[in-house]
């Protein structure tokens, strides 16, 4: 692939959690499935701590995407971290409606400590998405 | 901000520089303002280069270290380690993955993969700069360990806890000890048998002060962390008191009209809703299986140590850790599987091993006499189509060894081994030389060419395209066809899912490094040990239980524990109370506090695990994680965006 390849893809930003999906995602690593370079990971400890503005910073800053790679029902600091998290991805795509973004720019996807193919593939197809719709 | 930060871009061998230009890497953060020095090394995490580093550190006055190499699952702690070595608050230290999120993910595209390796290094530098010294938050540690399962690896984790000083609360969820390990007769390597092997541990577990054994116990709630967990045991009772007369007691199980299959001999025989699995079976009282039982009565009226009175017990138990160990169920093959469940004489190397301890003079099964066997090696190990990619690894050896004693055992036996490459690594070799000596036959095929077995009249043949005679067409006609099965995970996990312990590709309980941090899991006090993590066979399981023992005593010993600083943390002018902050922590780890005339919300940062589900909850941004500010993340996120 060269640089002007690369340059295609679109700038996502993954925000993963320490102990759930940031496993995935270097176990996607380690399995050597591949995804775009620009692709760039935040890890914190549980995807329902995302606040709304980092969110909304990063595509100020200049990301087309951001994806969050949530606990889901693995959260190890409880359950209700699927439905908080699904509460910070509704209150922002509603903020981003108001400001006239597309709120598909920003995705969620529970990704389990050994979900790295579907980690890879919800990033793939995020791109494809990202990538066409810029166009 | 910081002036003066080291940088660390470490080539892994060339993990890293193979695919991420490492110098271009250097080049383009050396000159980032507040940036002092930064070098490329051919291993970071080696013991040269962190003498360079703490010389560094000490020499320069450095005030901010970023590492850039492999995950920090690795070696975060070793670099944050060396740091403190060298006098710097560890906090200070910044670990940037470059290699599974880089090096190894992007190895397709090394121009993409250097660019991204940049932003990720800038990245960990405006993370650092912004970084302050933290203290870690103490807690107190329960020192007592909690062994889940009471097989060889658990009840051999339990004395070793005890006999270090910790409180150890052994829990089995089958009402007698032992595990698989019980329902073996010899084991290769031993002249022991399982059961003398049980008997001894048990002997020991029971003698020691420090252990409290529970049987038909469960654990069936799990509240707190590291230090405190919070267990809720439900015990179920035997419906037996001592003391147990041996006499009346056979009268009993005579009477019971209940017959199921007998689990313990893999379903080959059956036994009755009273039931011992052997005559000095540990604990030594039988148990009613109250699923099956009718309450008919008759037992109580023959055997007057049956108790219908006894009641399911619940337990609080504090620990400060949990060690798991709970084995392993053998593979069960499906219907049709090599003939499996539709030809009579086609059984598992597990129900091989029990008919080979009922039969003492000669061999038979089902009424017929045994003398030429078929054994199948990887049913259920090494799959082409299947879930089950991995190898069993006890198999191999294990079968070989069966194979040995049955020839020794019985007259007139002819073993034949169709196997897809023999595996028995180390010094399990012995038993192959010494099965090949003895005049059994090896065939063997491809993964995607196995042998078939099918019945053609009173007779069954199993035929194999044999690679070793240049894949002649060989039959052989077979009394019984065992089926070398292997491992796979418990098909009851609950505990598992109960402790949010991961699952690696396997489906076994997943470490957090297969050789770095082998027996810890990614949740904190969680330690894994024996068949649970994987296939492993005695030597392995025990020793995997020793280590895990020592890692669940090193967290307990001190009676403290350092934890991570990362908790919340209350901008005390923006606050207002409003009770959302509470109302959002898992933990209760806020109080409502009145400061100068004002309601405000206050942590517990003993309280606090850090999750932050708090966080976006604030209407007036409050509140913040230390160690992850809005400053951190915000910094993160331009410093990932090229500037171009």
């Amino acid at each position: 692939m060269t640089v002007g390849e690369a340059n295609n893809d679109s700038k996502i930003l993954v925000f993963s959690t320490d102990k759930i999906s940031d496993p995935a995602i270097d176990m996607a690593g380690l399995l050597k499935l591949h995804y775009p370079p620009t692709v760039y990971t935040i890890t914190i400890p549980c995807s329902s701590a995302i606040k709304p503005r980092w969110i909304l910073y990063s595509f100020e800053q200049g990301f087309d995407g951001v994806f969050i790679a949530a606990d889901g029902t693995d959260c190890p600091y409880g359950e209700s971290c699927t439905e908080k998290t699904g509460l910070v991805v509704g209150a922002t795509h509603q903020i981003m409606k108001d400001k006239g973004i597309d709120p598909a720019r920003l995705k969620m996807a529970a990704i389990c400590s050994v979900c790295s193919e579907s980690f890879v593939k919800h990033v793939v197809s995020f791109n494809k998405y990202l990538s066409k719709s810029s166009n | 901000m910081k002036k003066k930060v080291g940088v660390y871009i470490c080539h892994c061998g060339g993990n890293i520089s193979d695919y991420v230009d490492v110098e271009k890497v250097r080049q383009s953060v050396e000159s980032i303002n507040g940036v002092y020095l930064a070098k490329t090394t051919m291993f970071a995490c080696a013991d040269s280069n962190q003498k360079d580093m703490v010389e560094d550190i000490r020499e320069q006055n450095l005030d901010g270290v970023v590492v850039a190499a492999c995950s920090p699952k690795l070696h975060l702690l070793t670099f944050r380690a060396v740091v403190e070595r060298a006098g710097m608050n560890k906090y200070n230290f910044v670990h940037a993955n470059i290699r599974e999120q880089v090096s190894w993910a992007h190895s397709d595209n090394k121009t993409g993969a250097t660019e991204k390796a940049i932003q990720i290094v800038k990245a960990a530098i405006a993370k650092v700069q912004n970084s302050e010294a933290l203290e870690p938050v103490k807690v107190q540690a329960t020192k007592a360990v909690a062994v889940i399962g009471a097989g060889v690896a658990g009840m051999r984790a339990a004395i070793e806890l005890a006999e270090a000083g910790s409180e150890v609360y052994l829990i089995e969820r089958s009402f007698f000890v032992g595990g698989r390990i019980a329902q073996w007769d010899n084991i290769c390597g031993t002249e022991e048998t399982g059961k003398e092997l049980v008997t001894r541990l048990y002997d020991e577990v029971i003698k020691h002060k420090h252990v409290t054994l529970f049987t038909g116990a469960e654990v069936i709630e799990n509240r707190g962390s590291v230090g405190n967990f919070m267990l809720k045991v439900k015990v179920t009772p035997r419906y037996f008191k001592l003391p147990c007369s041996d006499g009346k007691l056979q009268e009993a199980i005579d009477v019971c009209p209940v017959i199921v299959p007998d689990e313990f001999n893999f379903n080959i025989t059956s036994r009755k809703a009273i039931y011992h699995n052997y005559p000095s079976e540990y604990p030594q009282l039988p148990a009613i299986d109250m699923e099956n039982c009718t309450r008919c009565g008759k037992c109580e009226n023959v055997c007057s140590s049956i108790d219908f009175t006894q009641k399911t017990e619940y337990l609080n138990l504090k620990v400060g850790s949990v060690l798991l160990a709970t084995g392993y169920d053998p593979y069960e093959p499906k219907k049709g599987e090599f003939a499996y469940g539709e030809i009579d004489h086609v059984v598992t190397l597990p129900q091989f091993k029990r008919i080979v301890h009922y039969c003492d003079e000669k061999l038979s099964y089902k009424g017929k006499d045994i003398k030429h066997i078929a054994y199948i090696y990887c049913v259920g190990s090494r799959q082409v189509d299947g879930e089950n990619k991995y190898c069993s690894r006890y198999c191999c050896t294990v079968n070989i060894h069966t194979a040995i004693t049955v020839k020794k055992k019985y007259k007139n036996i002819y073993n034949y081994h169709f196997n897809r490459g023999i595996r028995t690594y180390g010094k399990q070799e012995v038993w192959y030389d010494e099965s090949s000596r003895l005049g059994d036959i090896y065939l063997q095929s491809f993964d995607n060419d196995p042998p078939v077995v099918e019945k053609r009249g009173d007779k069954i043949l199993v035929k194999i395209k044999d690679v070793l005679t240049t894949d002649k067409q060989l039959e052989v006609v077979a009394d019984l066809v065992v089926l070398v099965t292997g491992m796979v995970p418990r098909k009851d996990n609950s505990i598992g899912n109960l402790l949010k312990i991961p699952k690696g590709r396997d489906n076994f309980f997943n470490e957090i490094h297969m050789k770095l941090r082998p027996v810890e899991t990614v949740i904190d006090g969680v330690t894994i040990a024996g068949a649970s993590q994987g296939p492993k066979n005695v030597m392995e399981s025990v020793n995997s239980a020793l280590a895990a023992a020592t890692k669940s005593f090193s967290l307990v010993d001190s009676g403290e524990l350092a934890l991570e600083p990362t908790v919340a943390e209350v901008d005390e002018q923006t606050c207002e109370w409003c009770g959302k902050c509470d109302e959002a922590c898992p933990f209760n780890a806020f109080e409502k506090v009145e400061i100068e005339g004002k309601l405000i919300a206050r942590v517990n940062p003993v309280v606090c695990k850090g999750c932050g589900m708090c966080l976006p909850v604030c209407p007036v941004n409050a509140l913040n994680l230390i160690g992850l500010t809005d400053k951190d993340v915000e910094n993160m996120i331009s410093a990932l965006i090229p500037n171009d």
